[in-house]
C-alpha cells in the first residue's frame, strides 16, 4: 500500500471540532482518523490491552492530534502514554485547546509535544504541522537552528533505535497570539 | 436577473453586519474557506452539529442550574464545552458571554451565575437565529439560479 499522505489521527471529544479538524486535515491532503476519546485512540494504536492489536504498520499513523481537555483521559495523560510506549513514541503528537495557560503549555511540551495549539485551530496551522512531518520523514537533514522555544533536556537515554535526530531537534513551540 | 441580484445584495449586507455587529468573528470567514465543490456544505453541517450540540448543553446547563445543590465544577464543565463549540464556529458573542459565565461559576456565584446564563440563551438564539437567515438567503440565492457571493 502506498503511503503517498499524512495519516493523522485526531482526538476531540467535541463534534464541531473534529468535524472542523478532519476537515482542515483533508483540505490539507492528510488522511484522516478521528475518535472521541483518548482511550478510543488508544484502541486505535494498539495501546488498549482489551483489543488485540491490528497489524501496526497498517494502521501507520505519521501524527497524533489532540485536545487537552477531554473527560475521563486528557490529552496530556494520552500524551504521557504515547511517549511512554517504544512503540509509539516517535510519533509526533500535538495538543490543542483552547486555554492558554503558559504552565499547561510548557507540561505539554515538556513531556514531548511538538506543539501547543490555541484553538480555534487555523488551516495555516494544519498545514504548518503537515510540511514539519514531512520534512520529518524526509532523510536526515543537516541541523538547522530553529529561532523560537527551547528543549528542556530530557533524562530519557537514547534507547530508541530511531535513526533519526528526533533527540535532538529543538522542539519549537508555537502558540498562537490570543484572539482580541 | 434582478431577483438573483436583490437576493446577493440582502446576503451581502447583513454577512457584513453579522461581523460588523460582532455576532461572528474571523473563525466563521475561516470555516467558509474550507468550503469547496466537492463539500458545499460544510459550514451549514458544522453549524448543524453546533445547534445540535447547544441543544443539548444549554439543556444540561438548565438542569445543573437549577439543582438544590449546585455542582459548580460540572456547570463549569458545560459552560467550557459551550464556549469551544462557540468558538470553533465563529459566533463571538456567545464565546464572550461563556467566559463571563466561567467567571462566576469559579467565584461560585449562583445569582449571577443563574443571570448571565440567561444571556447566554439569549445570545444563542440570536445568532442561530441570524446563521438560519444566512443559511436561508444562501438557498434562495441558489434556487434563483444565482451564486454566492463571497464575502471577504
Amino acid at each position: 500500500m502506498e503511503q503517498e499522505f499524512l495519516h493523522v489521527l485526531a482526538v476531540d471529544d467535541s463534534f464541531v471540532d473534529r468535524k472542523v479538524i478532519e476537515r482542515l486535515l483533508k483540505v490539507s491532503s492528510c488522511k484522516v482518523t478521528t475518535v472521541e476519546s483518548a482511550g478510543r485512540a488508544l484502541q486505535f494504536l494498539g495501546l488498549d490491552e482489551e483489543k488485540s492489536p491490528v497489524e501496526f504498520d497498517e494502521l501507520k499513523v505519521n501524527l497524533i492530534i489532540t485536545d487537552y481537555s477531554m473527560p475521563e483521559m486528557t490529552g496530556y495523560d494520552l500524551l504521557k502514554r504515547i511517549k511512554g510506549s517504544k512503540k509509539l513514541r516517535e510519533i509526533p503528537v500535538v495538543i490543542m485547546s483552547s486555554e492558554d495557560i503558559q504552565p499547561q503549555v510548557n507540561r505539554c511540551l515538556e513531556e514531548g509535544a511538538e506543539e501547543y495549539l490555541v484553538k480555534p485551530v487555523k488551516l495555516s496551522d494544519v498545514l504548518r504541522l503537515r510540511d514539519f512531518i514531512l520534512k520529518e520523514k524526509a532523510p536526515p537533514y543537516p541541523q538547522r537552528e530553529h529561532t523560537s522555544g527551547k528543549r528542556k533536556s530530557r533524562d530519557e537515554s537514547p534507547a530508541s533505535d530511531s535513526t533519526s535526530s528526533d533527540h535532538l531537534r529543538p522542539l519549537r513551540k508555537r502558540r498562537k497570539m490570543a484572539h482580541h | 436577473m434582478e431577483f438573483v441580484g436583490q437576493l446577493q445584495r440582502q446576503f451581502v449586507q447583513f454577512s457584513h453586519s453579522l461581523f460588523d455587529e460582532g455576532f461572528l468573528d474571523d473563525q466563521f470567514q475561516q470555516l467558509q474557506k474550507l468550503q469547496d465543490e466537492s463539500n458545499p456544505d460544510f459550514v451549514l453541517e458544522v453549524v448543524s452539529l453546533f445547534f445540535e450540540d447547544s441543544e443539548k448543553l444549554l439543556n444540561n446547563l438548565s438542569i445543573a442550574l437549577q439543582q438544590q445543590i449546585v455542582d459548580f465544577k460540572q456547570v463549569d464543565s458545560y459552560v467550557h464545552q459551550f464556549k469551544g463549540s462557540s468558538s470553533s464556529i465563529g459566533a463571538q458573542r456567545v464565546k464572550n458571554v461563556c467566559v463571563h459565565l466561567r467567571s462566576f461559576c469559579e467565584e461560585q456565584n449562583l445569582e449571577r451565575c443563574v443571570m448571565c446564563f440567561q444571556q447566554v440563551k439569549h445570545e444563542y438564539y440570536v445568532v442561530k437565529n441570524k446563521l438560519e437567515t444566512l443559511f436561508r438567503l444562501e438557498r434562495q440565492i441558489v434556487e434563483a439560479g444565482g451564486t454566492v457571493p463571497f464575502i471577504l
